[in-house]
């Protein structure tokens, strides 16, 4: 089994952060895992993405050009990436700040209003949590406790206590999609 | 009426790439005016250095050579001795000038060639994120000092006016900052000033401007303004460190 | 063993520092920044040295000034970088002086872009500075190699005392995959020519390249291409998957080999007889193994990030016994899985299914 995912979305959004979570959870789940990011003079201008594989197998390329996953936390990356999602593939969009999208043939396409569900559980950042529960729930790419294990070693330590919040939204989303 | 706010015709009608709050983009206008002023815009050649000003000959609309990393100066002098009448200034970053072109400036400056050089000091290394300069303060945080620059092990800041004002052959080197208006209006006075000297032939000229990176000192625009003010200024003293006595003031 | 996750270039220079590596002379460049970053915060963490040189020039002569007092040294740059370097590299092959460069390349000439590129091949492979030389060339190609092939490169500097260069480019650079991390290594250096002070040595060390009389440049240069031959005997590495069988098989290494993996999975799913042959080092270049399977009747395609720079290798190893194919991207970008995929089937015999 592999996963192609790509996590998109404003630079400040976390959607590094989200991507490199997935990797390392997967890595904990001792699958095969890749994270790159989108770099240099693509940085400027706004929008960051970045690839991720989880594999049983080595992987082969690390950059995603047909997802089976995508996680678009604003228009522009919904816009740019989503005609490349493979059929059978998922969406999961932050639809705070994404108004309707139209159907794809074979594609799962799951709207998060992100924004508002973090900001009930008091903290506007942490909307990218939410979005990645809700994609965990959708694909099983990993399992949330695993991320919750990766949070422990991405988070520098100074921010730990932030930890149970992150869970939170993860929960959130998750539960969304899954009840 | 004389027209107080037009877009300078040296001066190409593009959206730079420069961050939020960048002072190049200011930097690039004087210049402009400087050679509206002047009535160059025919003959004037640029070279553009490596850096964020990298894309400066989009910017500008005059002839431009994009230089090597730090070779501006050693661009412009063979550009200058094919064009003796052509008015050639490079346009470099602390890194480009101070640290890998230390050689071509130190050289151009002392042959007294007769070239202008805009030398933007902002303190660190823009264009690849973040790491010091040579013209990095002590203790100030940079991405390749990361517990602040410890002078005990990689000494101090260089001050390249005083540098240069050690030999004989520059004709004029002035420190400016553009952290408000009035310090844009005097920045403006010595650009053209060191335009004017190359036109009349007088020899090397450099400007260094006092500018900002809020994106890599980590401050909003506003901040990093104030940051040139109180921080950079005291250090890097503003002011004339070398001109020709028979072309004085603002009217040269 | 504990996996932790590291960028490419995170895990080379603490793999370099795991090898006991302490001194590191530098330049910022686009993409290789994670290399000096990491070191100026890790160095002093292991009493270590962390400098940043005033450009590319300077550092690979500070490499020469460390390198020749004995110490284990590294220094990294992206391509405009190494160019600069050429000059220094050349006098560290004639003064005999260990050392480790690491180019994470992009895509040139001149300026060129910061996306990552191959096309530095020859410059590494050929000789890139004056002087009849030859560089140990080593091209990883994940981040585990990252780390395992900056100590070996170590090792293998010494050996010969020769400069010994990794070759990557920005997304192996850029790329975070799981690493094991071997444990942290003190080398204490047992170098007698070093110069470290006479300290009652009869004799001074000298580190030098001038062969000022024709025949001492003459004994210099026979006892260098002897040190190149034994490298070329003993040093190459490869890694070959799944070629005896194979009708076609595809050569690349660094980033394309990636690539061309993803495409050769999938078409193995459709039993396709595709094998993939990576060299490791590309200097010494595995010219046995791809002469072997010449003879052996395979055809050959080799991917790369240039205009075709190791094809070259490919074509005099197989010496005409073999059909070579080339397929290279020009504009910074890779290629992706699909145009690998879609060229090799346009290669594969007709019925070639099992
Ligand atoms: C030979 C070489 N070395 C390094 C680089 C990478 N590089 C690009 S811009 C730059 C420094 C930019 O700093 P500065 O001159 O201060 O300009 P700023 O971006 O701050 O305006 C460096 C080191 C390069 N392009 N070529
Ligand atoms: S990085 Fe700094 S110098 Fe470069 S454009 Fe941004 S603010 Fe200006
Ligand atoms: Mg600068």
């Amino acid at each position: 089994m592999t996963h192609e995912i790509i996590c998109a979305g404003f630079g400040g959004q976390g959607v590094m952060l989200i991507g490199q979570l997935l990797a390392y959870g997967g890595m904990l789940e001792g699958k095969e895992v890749t994270w790159f990011p989108s770099y240099g003079p693509e940085m400027r201008g706004g929008t960051a993405n970045c690839s991720v594989v989880i594999s049983d197998q080595p992987v082969g390329s690390p950059i995603v050009a047909e997802p089976d996953g995508l996680i678009a936390m604003n228009g522009p990356s919904l816009t740019r990436f989503k005609t490349a999602v493979k059929p059978g593939g998922v969406i999961v969009y932050n639809s705070s700040l994404v108004t309707a999208v139209p159907a794809l043939p074979g594609v799962k396409i799951c709207a998060v209003p992100a924004n508002e569900l973090a900001r009930e559980l008091g903290n506007d950042k942490i909307s990218n949590m939410v979005v990645l529960g809700a994609f965990l729930g959708l694909t099983k790419a990993v399992a949330v406790s695993s991320i919750e294990t990766a949070l422990q070693q991405v988070l520098p330590a100074r921010r730990h206590h932030l930890i149970p919040l992150n869970s939170a939204a993860l929960r959130k989303g998750f539960s969304l999609v899954t009840e | 009426m004389k027209k107080i706010f037009a877009y300078p015709r040296a001066l190409s009608p593009k959206r730079t790439h420069y961050c939020p709050g960048c002072t190049h983009g200011i930097i690039h206008r004087l210049v402009a005016e400087a050679i509206d002023d002047l009535g160059i815009q025919e003959r004037t050649i640029g070279i553009a250095p490596v850096g964020c000003a990298v894309l400066a000959y989009e910017y500008f609309d005059v002839d431009f050579l994009e230089a090597a990393h730090g070779r501006a100066p050693a661009v412009a002098t063979g550009v200058k001795r094919v064009h003796p009448e052509a008015i050639v200034f490079s346009y470099q970053g602390d890194g480009d000038l101070a640290s890998i072109g230390m050689a071509e400036i130190i050289h151009a400056a002392t042959r007294g060639e007769n070239i202008t050089v805009i030398f933007v000091n902002n303190t660190v290394y823009g264009m690849t994120g973040g790491q010091m300069a040579p013209t990095t303060l002590p203790g100030q945080k940079t991405t390749t000092s990361p517990y602040g620059r410890d002078t005990a092990t990689v000494g101090y800041p260089i001050r390249v006016c005083e540098l240069l004002a050690t030999l004989d052959g520059p004709a004029y080197l002035e420190r400016v900052s553009v952290h408000d208006p009035q310090h844009i209006i005097k920045a403006g006075r010595a650009i053209r000033k060191a335009f004017a000297l190359q036109v009349a032939g007088k020899g090397f000229s450099l400007v260094e401007v006092l500018s900002s990176c809020p994106t890599n000192w980590g401050m909003t625009p506003t901040q990093a303004l104030r940051h040139i003010k109180e921080v950079l200024v005291p250090y890097y003293p503003l002011g004339v460190f070398r001109a020709p006595e028979e072309v004085s003031g603002d009217d040269a | 063993m504990e996996r932790v996750m590291m960028k490419g270039n995170e895990a080379l220079a603490e793999g370099a520092i795991r090898a006991g590596c302490r001194f590191f002379f530098g330049y910022p460049i686009t993409p290789q920044n994670e290399i000096p970053e990491y070191m100026a915060r890790r160095m002093p963490e292991v009493g270590g040295v962390f400098l940043q040189a005033e450009s590319e020039v300077s550092a690979i002569n500070m490499v020469y000034g460390a390198g020749g007092a004995g110490g284990r040294v590294l220094t990294s740059s992206s391509s405009p970088g190494i160019s600069l370097k050429q000059e220094g590299i050349s006098y560290l092959v004639g003064a005999q002086v260990p050392c480790v460069i690491v180019n994470v390349a992009r895509g040139g000439p001149g300026l060129g872009g910061l996306t990552p590129s191959q096309s530095d091949y020859f410059q590494a492979t050929k000789g890139g500075g004056h002087g009849d030389y030859r560089l140990l060339v080593y091209a990883p190609g994940n981040a585990q190699e990252m780390v395992d092939l900056i100590g070996l490169a170590f090792d293998k500097a010494e050996a010969y005392r020769n400069p010994v260069m990794i070759l990557t480019d920005a997304i192996m650079g850029q790329m975070m995959e799981p690493v094991v991390l071997p444990p942290l290594r003190e080398v204490s250096p047992d170098k007698p020519w070093a110069t470290t002070g006479k300290k009652g040595r009869s004799k001074p060390n000298l580190i030098n390249s001038l062969g000022i009389v024709g025949e001492d440049l003459e004994r210099i240069n026979v006892e260098l291409q002897a040190k190149f031959a034994r490298m070329a005997a003993d040093e190459v590495r490869y890694e070959a998957d799944g070629v005896e069988d194979a009708d076609l098989v595809v050569v690349a290494y660094g980033t394309s080999s990636r690539v061309v993996r993803s495409a050769i999975s999938r078409l193995r799913q459709e039993k396709k007889k595709v094998g993939l042959l990576r060299p490791v080092t590309l200097w010494p270049f595995p010219q046995q193994i791809l002469a072997e399977l010449a003879a052996a009747g395979k055809r050959f395609l080799v991917v790369e990030m240039s205009a075709g720079q190791m094809v070259e290798d490919v074509i005099l190893s197989v010496n005409d016994r073999a059909k070579v194919t080339f397929f290279g991207k020009l504009n910074g970008t890779v290629p992706t899985v699909k145009e690998v995929y879609d060229r090799i089937m346009s290669l594969l015999p007709e019925g070639g299914e099992e």
